[in-house]
């Protein structure tokens, strides 16, 4: 997902670069009608906006419908209690089935950290914030064999980057 | 008109020495702070091993908190520079402001080299008194209480523009070009775009740095009394409610200097327009309500939070696109614009505010956020709004008003070696985010390693195109008679 999402940005950003360009390119000679270079501006921005905004109601209704459930679109999984503390992981049970589903409830004994869980392939997963005072629930489906990590993505002092932890997927009987 | 204008603008004599003033520390302050960012970068490709965890996230809450300040004071120097063109400003209160920022700054660095406070820029509640002995409670009191003087120094300078534009315009609403935009007074194409841009600034900023304020004080109590401990998710609403609107208002307020300069040098006018208030009115609007965006792993909030912030987060960018950098390049277009080093730097600005629309609106939907979230996507897209964005704004503005902008071969050079490191720079951010490697590390893995060096070459060539902009500016400045805009 996330090379897909990198490759996006890059095209979207490469239209706006190549948008200047083409301006700063053509910034002269001077045309003194500039009532006629607004008047066709104005009708390309008009469009530019209609496009924008459905474009906008498009990519809104297609990412947020159905709503991009953190927990609860997997029926009844098994829960795994997970407490962050500066600077470690309490996790309730570090072994999973390749295929599993798992939902993380997440909390803090102290201070904000982020439960990050990242596959072998070392690629993010999935996340959630563990907070004081909080459980957040998150469901992670394990689709590879191996060593998943967990590692803090909210600052929290110190050792921060050295909170991490290991889950096990292992293939199923 | 000219003369109506000329017995509410600020004398000429007294709005510029306090600007010098601003821009010199501003200019020196930003050089320092990249320096701080590349050695930052050098520690995670692991080139610089003398920086320690410890001293890395000293670094980075300087690095943070001196940056977003800097930014805010310099962006401030345009609003109010421009905007003392149409009101009458006080230069006292813009200078106490200064003096006010200065000891803020004091008493931030003192809690961060000396009482090695650590927290992070957005002391984020309850870590400012957890320290695990990183820091002391008094190192961290000083922290929240120098934000919290800085604050003030703002609000001060608020409160005397909205006075001024009171006084003048009759209200704030009338400033932003409310009635002319629901056609209760007739269209005024000479009402300046600046004075709109003032209201929005004003109307944010206030209620964020209260809003800053509120949490401030309450971080302050917690320290000093543990037992009164705030509900941290409403901490959190609070410091990301303040943190998203102040960043917000410091472009807003930096991108003055575009709509005020750019029209000079393509010598064709920016008019305000009915697109151009509801524009505005709309920025105004969503920059207060789109700050859940931040908060799209906090799944203990309701829902319609996140999906409001995945939604404003697109919208909010449809302004920028669609009228400022639309307006700016239709300006630019076949007018024979000269290109110096400040216009060069002004549509650069431009550039990088309109491109940072791009990661910023994709990381703000919920799917993509789950992750990209706290990776180095963020500083990746806030880079280019604050780097490639405010930063050629006010170098732009500090070009134009300290040398004309005729900076000759040197200037136009740095602008290039400037823009080449910062893009590379935000790049380097963003394909790391793309490899999730997290934000706010102090040690990274082998693997993600030559992206912190490329990182750090890239920091400093922007450090070196800065200087080749600045130094000559800095040099000039206190004898520079500045241009009249």
């Amino acid at each position: 997902m996330q090379t897909a999402v990198l490759l996006i940005t890059l095209l979207g950003m490469a239209l706006v670069a190549a948008a200047f360009y083409v301006v700063v390119a053509r910034s002269g000679p001077r045309d003194d009608d500039y009532s006629g270079i607004t008047q066709q501006g104005y009708l390309i921005r008009r469009w530019w906006f209609l496009f924008l905004c459905g474009f906008g109601v498009l990519v809104s209704a297609w990412s947020l419908i159905p709503f991009p459930l953190q927990a609860g679109g997997v029926g009844a999984p098994r829960a795994i209690d997970v407490t962050g503390r500066m600077w470690s992981w309490d996790i309730a049970s570090r072994t999973a089935q390749v295929g599993e589903s798992v939902r993380f409830r997440v909390t803090s004994a102290d201070v904000n950290h982020g439960f990050a869980v990242y596959s072998p392939d070392d690629q993010i997963v999935a996340q959630t914030q563990a907070m004081p005072g909080y459980v957040n629930e998150v469901d992670v489906t394990f689709e590879q064999p191996g060593q998943y990590r967990v590692l803090c993505l909210e600052y929290c002092g110190l050792a921060h980057h050295a909170m991490a932890a290991e889950i096990t997927v292992s293939e199923g009987s | 008109m000219a003369t109506q204008q000329a017995d509410y603008a600020t004398p000429e004599t007294e709005r510029t020495p306090v600007v010098k003033l601003y821009l010199a520390i501003g200019l020196i302050v930003f050089a320092a702070l990249m320096l701080v960012g590349v050695l930052m970068r050098a520690a995670q490709g692991a080139s610089l091993s003398s920086i320690g965890p410890a001293l890395f996230y000293q670094l980075m809450t300087l690095h943070g908190a001196g940056m977003v300040g800097t930014a805010g004071l310099a962006a401030l120097a345009v609003n109010w520079y421009f905007l003392s063109r149409y009101v009458r400003l006080n230069p006292r209160v813009f200078l106490g402001a200064l003096i006010l920022s200065l000891v803020a700054v004091a008493m931030i660095v003192g809690a961060i080299l000396i009482g090695k406070f650590a927290a992070g820029w957005t002391f984020l509640y309850p870590l400012p008194a957890n320290p695990l002995g990183q820091w002391g409670t008094g190192a961290a009191l000083f922290f929240v209480a120098g934000l919290l003087v800085l604050g003030v120094a703002f609000l001060l300078v608020y409160l005397d523009m909205g006075l001024a534009i009171v006084r003048r315009y009759g209200s704030i609403a009338r400033a932003l070009g409310l009635p002319m935009l629901f056609g209760r007074e007739p269209l005024d194409r000479t009402h300046p775009p600046t004075v709109v841009a003032s209201a929005m600034v004003l109307i944010v900023n206030v209620a964020g740095i209260a809003a800053g304020a509120v949490v401030l004080v309450m971080t302050m109590l917690h320290l000093v009394f543990p037992a009164l401990a705030p509900d941290a998710l409403l901490m959190k609403n609070l410091i990301y409610f303040f943190g998203h609107v102040f960043i917000n208002a410091t472009i807003y307020s930096a991108v003055i200097a575009v709509y005020e300069i750019l029209p000079l040098y393509a010598r064709r006018p920016w008019k305000v327009s009915r697109p151009f208030l509801a524009a505005w009115l709309a920025v105004t609007l969503m920059v207060l309500a789109v700050y859940p965006h931040h908060l799209l792993m906090d799944f203990a909030l309701p829902a319609w939070m996140a999906v409001m912030g995945q939604i404003l987060s697109y919208t909010s960018g449809i302004p920028v696109l669609v009228v400022t950098a639309f307006g700016g390049l239709m300006l630019i277009y076949r007018s024979g614009i000269r290109w110096d080093a400040a216009s060069s730097l002004l549509v650069l600005g431009l550039f990088g505010w309109a491109v940072g629309i791009v990661p910023a609106v994709i990381d703000g939907m919920i799917s993509v956020n789950l992750v990209m979230h706290n990776t180095q996507w963020v500083p990746g897209h806030f880079h280019f709004y604050l780097l490639i964005g405010v930063v050629p704004m006010v170098l732009g503005f500090a070009s134009y008003l300290g040398s004309n902008g005729e900076q000759g071969q040197t200037g136009r050079l740095g602008v290039g070696v400037f823009a080449v490191g910062a893009v590379l720079l935000c790049l380097t951010f963003l394909v790391s985010g793309a490899n999730s490697v997290p934000r706010r590390f102090a040690v990274h893995e082998e693997a993600w390693q030559w992206l912190g060096n490329l990182g750090a070459l890239s920091g400093g060539l922007v450090l070196i195109g800065t200087l080749m902009i600045a130094l000559p500016i800095l040099m000039r400045l206190p004898r520079a008679r500045l241009t009249t805009a």
